[in-house]
């Protein structure tokens, strides 16, 4: 088993209609119940707020530096995730489609890392090749 | 046999077998060289193997289970950790569903090749190296990019195959619609690359021969896929005319003007046979219609004594399956063919107005250049060749549409070019 992210991105500045968001509600809320029947849920969030609540922290020198608003200069930013149980890309691709229908967006899917420290130190050898 | 002969034919074989046992795809590729290297040391002096492939695969085997146990512990359990990932499922964990397609090694590399989670470049790049046993510098130079460009593309598909898990195995039934389209695409845009350059330069490597024989695989593999014999079909139906293609002074030969005694007989008379099973089974796709559309090309004695009427159907049927331009536009010249060039051009015009879409494309500036020049408005002709001219980088092509302008108003206009000869 692998854990994926299934990230979902928005651009704040376009508003969603009431309708959308109850849609949407009652879509993500049938699949967080498939995602746990099928054993495969671990974890999911929604952002509070837009991109503009976010916050940066920076170590710069011996002090921390914060700067107002996302990491990215994108228009489009985090909205909201789930952290997935799969055996394959395949299955988190299933679940992603899922994912999209529910969102009415597309679905970013990610494989997490699950390795210890040897693993992180072979994985940052073969980038640097 | 030469050693280089045999790698060439089962390096994809062997390569597929050692993803299955080890689980990861750079190891099996380090094990079958491994193992060619110790072939290219011994069989000159012992002798061949009988089934050299089999030998192969043996010998990677045990290359490969001693480097493990010459590892560390980390190692052999993160050797462990990769069986994981389905490479090892076959026989165990899914109970055996009604399967009309095998489980075979090879199969399950090409579906991992041409996974859609990798980009079209990637799947082409990955799909020769893996399966065709080609060299990354080949690969690069016959599809015209730099080497470093090909390798970056190839190892980056290769981490992400292992990164996300992308599973190797054939898919279920279910999937296997939605799946074998991107395969088939993969072959196709193969054979296509070669066929474009079948009169460019002679450094590119025979990519149509490599098209065909994965056509081959996968039609064998694959017999109750219809595309998948409809694909083979059409690749050996377009491969037959390859000598054909190129004129006595190395300029390109339309099929108005193709030497049909240089077709190749043998290849006609399989992609025939195989269209011909594909009517009787009855489950048309995009690949099968244009095998058949050239199945009836092959069997038309010369030009005009082409059956356009049944094309003109075929293409009717290929663009309910597939609206797209192109077709369209094929479809069109198929209707100029059957009630004459005004019609023709009037259906080519339909679509500059309709779609847009095909202005960049310069066959479209060629086919109404053809039309235009058939109902003597050469002057018209004369800039639609131009259109199509600036269009495309392929010399010969170029040389073509330089020659068919000259034909309706004199010399192209623009630099000076020596005749070629």
């Amino acid at each position: 088993m692998t854990q994926y992210l299934l990230a979902l991105y928005r651009d704040y500045a376009v508003p969603i209609s009431p309708e959308r968001t109850q849609q949407v509600w009652a879509g993500v809320s049938s699949l967080g119940d498939r995602l746990t029947d099928a054993g495969a849920f671990v974890f999911k969030g929604g952002m509070q707020g837009g991109a503009e609540s976010a916050t940066v922290v920076r170590q710069s020198g011996g002090d921390f530096l914060m700067t107002d608003g996302p990491y990215t200069e994108t228009k489009e930013h985090l909205a909201g995730f789930w952290i997935i149980n799969a055996a394959d890309l395949d299955e988190a691709l299933e679940w992603a489609k899922g994912a999209a229908v529910a969102e009415q967006r597309p679905i970013e899917v990610r494989p997490m890392f699950d390795g210890d420290l040897d693993d992180a130190i072979q994985a940052s050898a073969s980038d640097a090749q | 046999m030469t050693v280089e002969a045999v790698f060439r034919r089962e390096y994809g074989r062997c390569v597929a077998a050692l993803i299955r046992f080890l689980g990861d795809i750079d190891a099996a590729e380090e094990a079958v060289q491994d193992a060619f290297a110790v072939a290219a040391a011994r069989w000159p002096s012992d002798g061949q193997p009988p089934n050299p492939g089999a030998w192969i695969v043996t010998t990677a085997r045990h290359r490969a289970i001693d480097r493990l146990r010459r590892e560390s512990v980390r190692d052999e359990r993160h050797a462990q950790a990769l069986h994981l990932y389905g490479a090892d499922t076959a026989g165990s964990a899914a109970p055996r569903e009604e399967r009309t397609v095998p489980d075979d090694d090879r199969l399950r590399l090409i579906f991992t090749c041409c996974h859609p989670a990798l980009n079209q470049a990637a799947q082409v790049g990955l799909t020769l190296r893996l399966l065709g046993g080609l060299q990354t510098p080949e690969i690069a130079r016959a599809f015209l990019v730099p080497e470093a460009t090909m390798a970056q593309r190839i190892v980056r598909a290769k981490r992400k195959i292992r990164d996300a898990r992308i599973p190797y195995r054939v898919p279920a039934e279910a999937e296997l619609p939605g799946r074998v389209t991107p395969v088939l695409a993969v072959v196709y845009l193969i054979f296509n690359e070669g066929h474009a350059a079948t009169v460019g330069s002679l450094l590119r490597l025979d990519l149509c021969a490599e098209a065909i024989r994965l056509a081959r695989v996968l039609a064998e593999l694959m017999p109750d896929e219809p595309e998948a014999q409809g694909l083979l079909a059409l690749l050996l139906l377009l491969h037959a005319r390859r000598a054909a293609r190129v004129a006595a002074d190395g300029s390109l030969a339309r099929l108005a003007e193709q030497d049909r005694r240089l077709w190749d007989r043998d290849l006609i008379t399989e992609g025939q046979a195989i269209v011909r099973a594909c009517v009787q089974r009855d489950h048309p796709g995009p690949y099968q219609l244009q095998a058949a559309i050239n199945a009836v090309h092959s069997i038309a004695p010369g030009f005009d004594s082409t059956d356009w009427r049944a094309i003109l159907t075929l293409y009717d049927q290929l663009y309910a399956l597939t609206p797209t331009p192109v077709v369209a536009l094929n479809r069109a010249v198929a209707l100029g063919e059957v009630r004459g060039a005004a019609a023709g051009l009037a259906a080519v015009d339909e679509l500059c107005t309709s779609d847009g879409g095909l202005d960049g494309y310069y066959l479209f500036h060629a086919a109404r250049a053809d039309l235009l020049r058939r109902l003597g408005r050469d002057e018209e002709a004369a800039a639609a060749y131009d259109d199509a001219r600036a269009l495309t980088a392929n010399p010969v092509e170029q040389a073509f549409l330089d020659a068919q302008r000259t034909a309706v108003s004199g010399p192209y206009p623009g630099v000076v070019r020596p005749l070629r000869a």
